[in-house]
C-alpha cells in the first residue's frame, strides 16, 4: 500500500504534505443535529441498559449477599429458603468444569473447521460449510438439549464407562462409586452436559478463527508456497502464527458462552452441591441451570439469592469476554505482519 | 507491484506460460488417490480382522474408529515411503482437518434429523389452530395443539424486534456514521452485552420489570428480556454491514451537498439494505428459540392468551421445555411436535436470510424493475 502512496504524482504539492490535516468546515443543518442526537442517544441507551443490568441484579441480590457475607463464595450448599447456608463454592467449579469440557471438544473441532473452510475446502463446499456453521449457531440450545438428553446421552455413557474403566487413573475420570461402574451412574454428568454445550460453542469459535485466518497475509502465504512448502507447511508457519490471537480470543469467547449456557445444561444435569474432580459420574450443576431450576420454587429471599448468583455469573462472563475481545482486537491489528 | 503479483498468483489457472499450457496447482495427484483407496481397503480389512476375529467385541462405532485409526497409520506410512516425511505430515494434517470440518457438520444433521423423526408423527394441522384447553396429560398426543404458544412466541419476538431493531440500527449508525467520543467504549459495551447469558437477561427483567415496577409475568416481560438479548446482536451485525458500504459513496453524497442525514438515509442505509435485513432475520432466528429468559418472565399457560400486555402467556420454546419433562408419553410427544415446529421456524427464517443476503447491493428486484420501467429509467 505504502508503495502506491509514494509513487503517486506529487504535483498536488500543498495537500500531499502528510503533516497538514485538512479540517473541512462543517455547517450542520437542524435536521442533521437532530439526527446526530438521536443516534447518540440510542448509543447512550445501550450504555444505560448495561448499567441497569448490573445495578438491578446487585440491588435485588443485595439482601441475600448481606446475609451470606463471604460465605457466598465459600459455602457449597444452596438452601436460602430453609434458612440454611448458600453459596457458589460448589456450583461455580461445576460451571467451569462443564465449560472446560465443552472447550476441550469445541476448540480442536472449531480450529480444524476454520482451517478447512479457509485453506482446504473446495469453493462450493466452503460456502455450504459456512452456511452449515451459521445454521449450527441458529439452532436453539433447547433443541440441542433435547437431542442430547434423548439421543446422545444413552450412547455417550458407554464411552463414559469405557473412560472410567480404562482411564480411571486420571483424576477427572476416576469414578468412586459403591455401585461399581455400571452404566446407571454415568448419565446427567458434567461430561455429558459439556459435550452438548460444545455444540453451541463450536460456531462462535469457528466464526472468530475463520475471520482471523482469512486475514493471513497472502504475500507470506504465497511466499511459503513458492519456497516449496506444502499446504500444511503454509498453515503451520503462516496461518497459525498469524491467527494465534484469534485462536485464543475465539476460545475465550466460546468459554464465555459456555459458562452462561442454560437450557441444555438444565435438561441434562441432575443437580449436585458437592464439588468433585470426577466429571464422568452423575451429578453436576451450573449457575445458570441452578437459576432456571430453583426459580419457580423460591421465595422472595430465595430469588434474592438467585439474583446474587446471577450477578456472579454476569461478572464472570463480562471479565472473560472483555479479555477475549482485547486479545482478538489486538490480533487483528496485525502489526507484525506488514509486508 | 504487490497487487500484480497477487493477481498473477491467484489466477494461476489463467496464467499462460510460453508453452500455452495451463498450469494447475494440484494438491492431489493420481498417486494420492491410489494410496488413499489402498489404505482405506487395507484398513477396513485389518479392522475387520481385529474386530471380528481377534476380539470378541462388536459395535459400529468402535469399528469405524478402528478403521479410521488404521487408515491414518497405513496411509501415512505409505505416503512417507513414497514421498518423504514432509509430504506425510501434510497428508496427516489434511486428513485431520477434513475430519474436523466434517465433525462440525455431522451433529447438525443428526440433531435436525432426530427432531424431524421424533416430531412429525403427531404434527397435525390443528397444532397451529388449537391450544391445550381441553387436553389432559393422558389424552392422545395428536389432540390439541400449540397455537397459544406459537402466538405467544410470535408476539414476544415481534415486540422485541420492534424495540431492538430500530435501537440497534441507530446505534450502529452512531458507531459507523456519526461517530463521537462514545464510539470506542460503546463498542466494548456492546461486545460485553452480547456475552450476557440469556438467563441473566431474564433475571434482569424479572428484577426490574416485575419486582421493582410491580408488574406481573406477561408476554411483554418476555419481549423485554428477548430485546435485551437481541439488541447487541442487531447492533454488531448491522455495524459490520454498514462498514462494508464503500466510503466513496458517502463522500460523493457529501460532495454533492447532501447533509449527513440525507447521506445516511438515502445512500448508506439503502445500499446496506439487504445486509441489514439479513442481519435482522438471523437475529430473529436466534432469539426465537431462547428459552431461559422466558422461564422467568412469561409465566407459561396452556390456553390462548393473545394479549401480550397482561396475563401469563406461553411461548413455543417454553412449551417444549415444560412438556418434555412430564412423565406421560403423550406430553413428551407434544413437546417433540413443538420442537419440530420451532426448528422449522428457525430453518425458514434462516433460508430467507440466506436468500436475501446472497444478493448484492446492486440487485434490482422484479418489483423495482417494473417501477423503474414505468418511470422510463430502465
Amino acid at each position: 500500500m505504502s508503495v502506491v502512496g509514494q509513487s503517486a504524482p506529487s504535483d498536488i504539492g500543498t495537500i500531499s504534505d502528510p503533516d497538514v490535516v485538512v479540517h473541512p468546515v462543517v455547517r450542520r443543518s437542524g435536521v442533521d443535529r437532530i439526527f446526530r442526537s438521536v443516534a447518540t442517544s440510542s448509543g447512550v441507551i445501550t450504555f444505560i441498559l448495561m448499567g441497569l443490568i448490573g445495578g438491578f441484579l446487585l440491588l435485588k441480590g443485595y439482601d441475600a449477599l448481606k446475609v451470606a457475607g463471604w460465605g457466598f463464595l465459600t459455602d457449597s450448599e444452596w438452601a436460602p429458603d430453609q434458612g440454611g447456608k448458600f453459596g457458589i463454592a460448589a456450583i461455580l467449579p461445576f460451571t467451569v468444569q462443564i465449560a472446560l469440557v465443552a472447550l476441550f471438544i469445541a476448540v480442536p473441532v472449531a480450529l480444524s473447521t476454520a482451517l478447512f473452510i479457509t485453506e482446504y475446502a473446495p469453493r462450493k463446499l466452503r460456502r455450504l460449510l459456512t452456511a452449515m456453521i451459521d445454521l449450527l449457531a441458529a439452532v436453539p440450545s433447547l433443541i440441542y438439549g433435547l437431542w442430547g438428553l434423548f439421543y446422545l446421552q444413552p450412547r455417550l455413557i458407554t464411552l463414559s464407562k469405557w473412560m472410567a474403566n480404562h482411564l480411571g487413573w486420571i483424576p477427572f475420570f476416576h469414578v468412586d462409586n459403591q455401585y461399581g461402574t455400571s452404566l446407571g451412574i454415568f448419565p446427567s454428568s458434567t461430561f455429558v452436559s459439556g459435550v452438548i454445550v460444545s455444540l453451541m460453542v463450536i460456531p462462535i469459535c469457528t466464526a472468530v478463527m475463520r475471520e482471523v485466518f482469512s486475514q493471513a497475509p497472502p504475500g507470506e502465504r504465497e511466499g511459503a508456497m513458492a519456497l516449496g512448502g506444502t499446504r500444511w507447511g503454509v498453515v503451520r508457519d503462516v496461518v497459525l502464527p498469524f491467527g494465534r490471537g484469534g485462536i485464543i480470543g475465539g476460545s475465550m469467547l466460546g468459554l464465555g458462552r459456555a459458562l452462561g449456557e442454560t437450557i441444555a445444561v438444565t435438561l441434562i444435569i441432575s443437580p449436585a452441591f458437592t464439588a468433585k474432580w470426577s466429571i464422568l459420574d452423575q451429578g453436576s450443576n451450573s449457575i445458570a441451570a441452578l437459576i432456571a431450576l430453583k426459580f419457580s420454587e423460591s421465595s422472595t429471599f430465595g430469588i434474592s439469592a438467585l439474583m446474587a448468583a446471577g450477578l456472579a455469573l454476569f461478572i464472570i462472563t463480562l471479565l472473560v469476554n472483555a479479555a477475549a475481545s482485547t486479545v482478538v482486537s489486538n490480533s487483528r491489528s496485525g502489526s507484525s505482519t506488514e509486508i | 507491484m504487490t497487487t500484480t503479483l497477487n493477481t498473477t498468483l491467484n489466477n494461476t489457472t489463467e496464467n499462460k506460460i510460453n508453452t500455452e499450457e495451463r498450469i494447475k496447482i494440484r494438491d492431489i495427484e493420481m498417486v494420492d488417490v491410489i494410496v488413499m483407496t489402498g489404505s482405506a481397503i487395507s484398513a477396513f480389512a485389518l479392522s475387520y480382522f481385529f474386530f471380528q476375529i481377534l476380539l470378541p467385541v462388536s459395535g459400529a462405532l468402535g469399528f469405524l474408529v478402528c478403521w479410521y485409526v488404521f487408515f491414518n497409520i497405513i496411509s501415512t506410512v505409505a505416503v512417507w515411503e513414497l514421498r518423504g516425511a514432509v509430504k506425510a505430515k501434510d497428508h496427516l494434517a489434511r486428513v485431520f482437518i477434513w475430519t474436523g470440518g466434517m465433525a462440525a457438520v455431522v451433529p447438525l444433521i443428526l440433531v435436525l434429523g432426530y427432531v424431524i423423526g421424533k416430531g412429525y408423527h403427531s404434527l397435525r394441522p390443528q397444532f397451529f389452530t388449537q391450544d391445550q384447553k381441553y387436553v389432559g396429560a393422558l389424552s392422545k398426543s395428536t389432540e390439541g395443539g400449540g397455537a397459544h404458544a406459537i402466538v405467544g412466541t410470535l408476539e414476544q419476538v415481534g415486540i422485541a424486534s420492534l424495540i431492538s431493531v430500530p435501537l440497534g440500527i441507530t446505534t450502529a449508525v452512531y458507531l459507523n456514521e456519526v461517530k463521537g467520543r462514545l464510539t470506542k467504549p460503546l463498542r466494548m459495551i456492546i461486545d460485553a452485552m452480547s456475552a450476557v447469558p440469556s438467563i441473566v437477561a431474564g433475571l434482569f427483567i424479572y428484577a426490574a420489570w416485575i419486582l421493582a415496577l410491580g408488574n406481573q409475568q406477561s408476554g411483554i416481560a418476555g419481549s423485554l428480556a428477548l430485546a435485551v438479548l437481541f439488541l447487541p446482536t442487531v447492533t454488531r451485525t448491522s455495524e459490520v454491514v454498514l462498514r462494508l458500504v464503500p466510503g466513496g459513496l458517502r463522500e460523493a453524497s457529501l460532495a454533492l451537498g447532501g447533509t449527513e442525514w440525507r447521506t445516511t438515509s438515502r445512500v448508506v442505509l439503502p445500499t446496506a439494505k439487504s445486509g441489514l435485513v439479513t442481519a435482522v432475520i438471523l437475529g430473529v432466528a436466534r432469539v426465537i428459540g431462547e428459552t431461559a429468559p422466558l422461564i422467568l418472565t412469561v409465566g407459561g399457560a396452556f390456553v390462548m392468551n393473545s394479549n401480550p400486555l397482561s396475563g401469563k402467556q406461553d411461548a413455543l420454546p417454553y412449551f417444549v421445555f415444560r412438556l418434555i419433562r412430564f412423565p406421560q408419553e403423550a406430553q413428551v410427544q407434544r413437546a417433540w411436535t413443538g420442537a419440530l415446529v420451532l426448528v422449522i421456524l428457525v430453518l425458514v427464517l434462516f433460508v430467507i436470510a440466506r436468500a436475501i443476503g446472497g444478493r448484492g447491493p446492486d440487485h434490482i428486484s422484479r418489483l423495482k424493475k417494473r417501477r423503474l420501467k414505468r418511470k422510463g429509467l430502465a
